[in-house]
């Protein structure tokens, strides 16, 4: 007997019922036992699995009813189908009602046999490759790691885990490059609507009207050059979720057309009259004043308190400082893998020279300046001469703008440039050794 | 040569039918084929509740029945054949053992109110006897359309399969499973 062959269990109390039923499935490949009461019927499932139990209603003593109870509390996934000599609905019913795939009346038809087993062993296996593949899109859809261990990222990322599953609209705000869509795509991947699409719009990207056929999709014919019936990202989004990047840049029009469909769920494809219904999340993002843009009349008032609902603001990398070493090594080793380099580290003063710099490009720029950094150089170290120079020109430029900040800034870097020798340091600074110790105390600053 | 037993049960005036099969299980499966009368009572299968012949009890008795010599033995009977739990079956074998019994009765067009055809009968029979011989030899049921050893719940599938075996099942060629050819 093919041990990997789909397990047929047989529970009945008359002999020849077993038998008969055992011979006729073995006949047919299937891996079968039979046991004559429910006790030996569970005793089996525990020694081995079988995809169909096939249970005599009934039994003396535990009937079969109740040991399909009993079978689904040990295996949830046991099909079970009822066999029984009087074809009564209400015990059918009650037994399909109890979670049974089916049901048959003795004397059994062969041909409505081996149907029955065959689809409750296809339904089984449709069910288990489901599971599968629900687990691979799971993998497959999940977004890039956020990396982060600052408080700032970790408020974020609990903020997503919160509102993830709550169905909330929520605005991401934060300037260029600070992993907006990264974090549409964790709000999406956590919710219920994580296997349905997360369908990006650039609003920033398309005109006007472009973009309203992007969004709305058409008919045929509803404009020159629409030669075919086309869906638009609404369309696509049901379901799912609709992750409309920067959208302070949306024209008046489309805001009022975009809105409509928010408090609604309908539309119409651009020239088409049949209003299409769909249901899906909006996650928004901006790295643009959206409370200036409403109060200057270019961003309509009704449209942004339905877009900000939940807000998530993602701090610029330079409020962040302590996250750009973990950033740096997780980007060295994405692209390390896909260059197929032997990269390993970044030697200090590389590191330094990285969490010194403000980064105006946020996180996008790390990941280019790294991949920069691995294409130029030499395995296994990436050294402070392989950043792009402007990294070195401008991580010594003030942090902020204020004299203090500017003061700072510089004493720190003569101080490194002197590796800390405060006489050479005072001498080209033009003060005397004293006051250059009161503002390295003044400023916190250490080696 | 392996010897097979045919066994004709409740069949008279089929003579020639049986003697036909028999040529063709010696011709197709390489069986020495011989007939002989039953030497039990097969009545004593008969289920009046039914109106059906047991055919598990069939089977024992061809087993009582079988002589040294002889490797298998096939009951081939005219009247209607049921196991407990199914309401009928075309015939019955045991996996990898002996005995095996076949019925013609439903495999006859006029039981359907179709006319007589003794051609498509003979058929069907052969098809029936070599399939449920298969199940002796070791086989089980074959998903190939064009193979014997495709199961048949409705006479129509019968039909539809040939009477040889697919290049998977041949017993010829499967000797590990084959015991009529060691």
């Amino acid at each position: 007997m093919d041990q990997n062959a789909p397990g047929i269990l047989i529970v009945d109390d008359e002999y020849s019922v077993r038998d008969s039923l055992e011979k006729w499935f073995q006949k047919d490949g299937y891996r079968t036992a039979s046991a004559q009461d429910a006790g030996e019927a569970l005793k089996l499932l525990q020694e081995a699995s079988y995809d169909v139990a096939l249970l005599d209603i009934k039994m003396p003593g535990v009937d079969g009813m109740e040991l399909q109870r009993r079978i689904h509390k040990l295996d949830t996934d046991v099909t079970v189908i009822m066999i029984t000599a009087f074809a009564s609905v209400e015990t059918a019913v009650q037994a399909l009602k109890e979670g049974a795939f089916d049901y048959i009346t003795k004397p059994i038809d062969p041909d409505e046999l081996s149907h029955l087993v065959r689809r409750a062993i296809e339904q089984r296996q449709l069910k288990a490759e489901n599971i599968q593949l629900r687990q691979k899109v799971e993998h497959l859809s999940m977004p890039e790691q956020i990396v982060g261990t600052s408080p700032q990222m970790q408020e974020v990322l609990e903020m997503v885990r919160s509102v993830a599953e709550t169905d909330a609209t929520v605005l991401v705000r934060g300037e260029s490059g600070t992993g907006k869509e990264l974090i549409a795509q964790a709000i999406h991947a956590n919710s219920h609507r994580r296997y349905f699409p997360i369908i990006p719009v650039n609003c920033g990207a398309l005109p006007e009207s472009l973009l309203e056929s992007e969004l709305f999709g058409h008919e045929k014919g509803a404009f020159t050059g629409a030669l075919y019936r086309r869906k638009g990202k609404l369309e696509m989004s049901d379901g799912g979720t609709l992750f409309l990047d920067e959208v302070g840049t949306i024209s008046p029009k489309t805001q009022i057309d975009l809105l409509r469909v928010l408090e609604t769920k309908e539309f119409n494809r651009l020239g088409g009259n049949n209003p299409i219904r769909v249901e899906f999340r909006v996650v928004s993002a901006t790295n643009q004043n959206l409370e200036q843009l409403v109060e200057q009349g270019d961003f309509r008032e009704d449209l942004y308190y339905r877009l900000n609902v939940f807000t998530i603001s993602i701090p610029p990398l330079r409020e962040r400082r302590e996250d750009i070493p973990l950033l740096a090594q997780h980007f060295l080793e994405k692209y390390a893998r896909q260059m197929n380099r032997a990269f390993t580290e970044f030697d200090s003063s590389a590191m330094e020279l990285m969490v010194r710099y403000p980064w105006p490009g946020n996180v996008r720029e790390l990941a280019n300046a790294v991949e920069r950094a691995l294409v130029v150089g030499k395995a296994p170290v990436v050294v402070e001469e392989d950043l792009p120079l402007q990294l070195n020109d401008a991580a010594f430029l003030p942090a902020g703008d204020s004299l203090a900040e500017v003061e700072q800034v510089h004493v720190e870097r003569i101080l490194e440039q002197t590796e800390w020798n405060v006489s050479q340091a005072a001498k080209i600074l033009g003060v005397d050794r004293a006051t250059l110790y009161n503002k390295i105390k003044k400023y916190g600053l250490s080696r | 040569m392996p010897r097979l037993d045919l066994v004709p049960i409740f069949l008279p005036g089929r003579q020639e039918m049986l003697d036909c099969l028999c040529e063709t299980l010696n011709l197709q499966l390489g069986l020495e084929v011989r007939q002989h009368r039953p030497g039990f009572d097969a009545q004593t299968s008969f289920d009046p509740d039914r109106g059906q012949y047991n055919s598990t009890a069939l089977l024992r008795m061809l087993l009582g029945d079988l002589p040294v010599e002889t490797n298998y033995v096939l009951g081939v009977c005219g009247v209607d054949l049921f196991i407990p739990v199914l309401t009928y079956v075309f015939g019955e074998a045991q996996l990898s053992g002996p005995a095996a019994v076949i019925s013609i009765h439903r495999l006859d067009p006029s039981v359907y109110g179709l006319p007589a055809d003794e051609e498509l009968l003979c058929e069907r029979l052969e098809k029936e006897a070599i399939h449920e011989l298969g199940h002796c030899f070791g086989l089980i049921h074959c998903q190939q359309p064009a193979c014997v050893m495709r199961a048949s719940t409705y006479v129509e599938d019968i039909d539809l399969k040939p009477a040889g075996f697919c290049h998977e099942c041949n017993p010829l060629e499967v000797t590990a499973t084959c015991r009529i050819f060691p």
